[in-house]
């Protein structure tokens, strides 16, 4: 992420950063796919780092300049790290658990690519 | 008008030639038993439940089976619609829906909880303050710096009941209020424990990781309000992730110019520093914390003065843990009933806890004070794995105590933990099943603070010590009567006489244990026999001679030559050599040993 480099000195510089940073925030307003890969201390242990590294190398094959892939604090579900999170412009969040660099591939082919949440990679399927 | 009706879900993925036969089949079995005028049934529309069709509801209960087959509809007729009575095997498995539960804030273990202080854990970017900025972020500083006085921000935490985090709960508001006075003519300064050492806690790591310009943000209008120019994050080396993460916002905020001078173009200043702990336990507490910032060796010295008075070089201070912080943004833009709107009656706001041991789902939780531990344990939580028991649940580390079965449903907040002998703490929370050895648990925590003990004042560097060797001779099987008396006298001298919270605390966990787990001690001694066949010392190994065919593999895993027999005949082992390490249970192939 690019440091802010424009000085905040109002209510109206914050809300100029908010109205400029929603849209990444939630793709329902952006129109952009988002990604996020639980990257705190908990996360890395269980390998999201490689998690990340992978679906960014797919991304980039695939040629999906769109898809905003982003790190993110700890979810708090501990035993379903690493965490990768799919939020898509019309579609409801999924979450996708105990990922591998292999799984992210199919995640980015599959769902990001194919529109087809990897039904058995998410949360649900792993309760 | 029927007395009831059987819906056979016809939607796209489930409205197959099966599910139409099933619905003939229901037609039948209906005119068979004679209920052609009380039921009807109905091809329904999907029921958005499609993996696990095909599905038939039945109302006006609203009974849900699911993957009904043809063959299972004259017991679906028999058994519910002419006895009433549910048929079990078939009912929709929540569970096991995945075509539904796609998303975490779905499950059972998101829908209890509320963030707050994790509110962004998780969801923005911890890099980028545009996306912090986003959900609000600095918004608070803005407001309280150009819309609130000093005095209108302590106000507001006081109003809202916020109590600390770190584990005493002690008012944050108060203690802002205590630092307030002679703003603008003295040295004062703000101070963030982020010197998280409670074994399996890690709700500080997760915040700073996930969140960490709503700490920055935080400790700005705490220095506003208590007049304050200059703060420090003391913060442990090892959590370099939440370090990096911090020292990024910190430069992120620097070249936004939300700190350093003039902020908001008002005449308030703010510089944070990051200090790195060397991860010793003592230095979470607070004269010891800011000892140590100072450059010297981190050790405690008796309050007061109060850091308020006199805190970080001799100045007055104000030391609030990250959580604390965490809330307090929120607390500033929706006011202090928003707030107090949330909680028991005198614990306020939510409570995350680090969720660990035995149970389902380990992870980081976040919900209202008040809420019963069997919804953290059960709902939350998803219970004990294996269908075990609950047995208990230890809260505030090394310096709390257990929560026995029996108070499950005691509603969690700083002064229901503290009337059954333990405390919130920081927020770990471990459970423990029947496979716990209680007076196990005691050493474990007491084998900690014998470690992370100072060592400046004898009663607790001598006296847990001491303690400590009480607890071994008991799983040793050396223990007397007398022993768990000297246990009470020893603890409560140690309680009384220690300089900080470190040995004010050190034997809650025995304390505790023995408190409701007296049994267990008294088995230790008089039976020398640990219940729950933990403690190693007290162990039997025998061999079953039925069982064993003589194959010898345990013989010769033995290291200490316990076992002797010859091949194809039992063996059997003697328990003078024998060492208990459980090497030849391992090696068993005919399950013929047993430990008890």
């Amino acid at each position: 992420m690019k440091s802010e480099k424009t000085k905040i000195k109002s209510l109206g510089d914050l809300q100029r950063v908010r109205t400029r940073t929603l849209p990444q925030l939630d793709p329902a307003e952006g129109g952009h796919p988002r990604v996020v890969v639980g990257l705190a201390t908990c996360g890395i242990a269980a390998g999201a780092q490689g998690v990340y590294d992978a679906l960014q190398t797919e991304l980039q094959q695939q040629k999906m300049q769109d898809v905003l892939l982003l790190p993110t604090g700890c979810i708090g579900i501990c035993q379903f790290e690493p965490v990768v999170e799919v939020f898509i412009p019309g579609q409801p969040k999924t979450t996708y658990v105990r990922v591998t660099p292999e799984k992210a591939v199919r995640i980015v082919d599959q769902h990001l690519k194919g529109g087809n949440p990897v039904a058995e990679f998410t949360i649900g399927a792993r309760q | 008008m029927y007395r009831s009706y059987v819906m056979v879900c016809s939607g796209q993925t489930c409205g197959n030639t099966l599910s139409d036969r099933i619905a003939e089949e229901f037609e039948v079995q209906i005119k068979l038993a004679g209920l052609r005028q009380e039921v009807q049934v109905l091809r329904g529309g999907c029921l958005g439940i499609c993996g696990s069709g095909p599905n038939v509801a039945v109302f006006p209960e609203g009974t849900l089976y699911s993957h009904v087959k043809l063959e299972d509809v004259a017991e679906l007729v028999a058994e519910h619609l002419l006895k009433g009575k549910k048929v079990n095997r078939l009912l929709y498995d929540e569970n096991e829906a995945t075509n539904t539960v796609r998303s975490l804030s779905e499950t059972a273990f998101y829908k209890k909880q509320m963030r707050v202080a994790l509110r962004n854990c998780g969801v923005i970017n911890p890099r980028s303050i545009e996306e912090y900025i986003a959900r609000d972020g600095y918004a608070a500083l803005e407001k309280a710096l150009t819309r609130m006085t000093p005095d209108e921000v302590v106000e507001t935490v006081l109003a809202s009941g916020l109590r600390g985090r770190g584990g005493a709960g002690f008012p944050t508001g108060l203690k802002w209020k205590f630092a307030s006075g002679n703003r603008g003519n003295v040295q004062k300064y703000v101070c963030c424990n982020a010197d998280e050492g409670d074994p399996g806690a890690f709700m500080d790591r997760s915040v700073l990781e996930g969140d960490p310009h709503t700490v920055i943000e935080a400790m700005a209008v705490a220095a506003y309000a208590i007049g304050a120019d200059t703060g420090y994050v003391y913060v442990r080396a090892e959590y370099p992730v939440a370090v990096k993460h911090l020292t990024l916002a910190i430069e992120q905020a620097k070249s936004a110019g939300l700190l350093g001078k003039n902020i908001f173009g008002t005449d308030f200043s703010f510089n944070l520093h990051i200090k790195l702990g060397a991860g010793a336990f003592v230095c979470g507490e607070e004269t010891a914390l800011m000892t140590s910032i100072e450059g010297k060796r981190g050790e405690p010295h008796p309050r007061p003065p109060f850091p308020a008075v006199k805190g970080l070089f001799e100045s007055p201070t104000i030391l609030n843990n990250v959580e604390t912080l965490a809330n307090i943004c929120p607390i500033i833009l929706n006011g202090a009933e928003w707030f107090s709107a949330m909680g028991s009656e005198k614990s306020k706001g939510t409570k995350v806890f680090a969720l660990g041991g035995k149970i389902k789902n380990t992870g980081l939780v976040e919900v209202p004070m008040g809420t019963t531990l069997r919804e953290i344990v059960e709902e939350i939580g998803g219970g004990i794995p294996n269908g075990k028991a609950f047995k208990a649940a230890q809260t505030g580390g090394p310096s709390g105590g257990c929560i026995p079965a029996s108070l499950i449903d005691i509603p969690i907040d700083y002064d229901n933990l503290l009337s059954i002998g333990t405390m919130m703490g920081s927020g770990g929370l471990i459970v423990m099943d029947e496979d716990t050895c209680m007076v196990d648990i005691a050493k474990f925590f007491l084998e900690f603070t014998v470690e992370e003990s100072c060592g400046k004042c004898t009663p607790c560097r001598v006296g847990t010590k001491r303690l400590l060797e009480l607890l071994n001779k008991i799983t040793d099987g050396r223990g007397t009567m007398e022993d768990l008396d000297r246990i009470e006298e020893l603890a409560a001298f140690i309680k009384s006489n220690s300089l900080c919270g470190l040995g004010q605390t050190a034997p809650n966990p025995v304390l505790s244990t023995l408190r409701y787990f007296r049994d267990e001690y008294v088995e230790h001694i008089v039976h020398r026999h640990c219940p729950a066949g933990v403690c190693r010392e007290l162990l039997q190994y025998t061999i079953d001679p039925v069982k064993c065919h003589g194959c010898t593999a345990c013989a010769r895993a033995c290291p200490a030559h316990a076992i002797v027999g010859s091949p194809k005949n039992p063996h059997t082992i003697d328990t003078a050599k024998c060492i208990k390490c459980g090497g030849c249970i391992e090696k068993c192939r005919f399950d013929a040993i047993s430990r008890h």
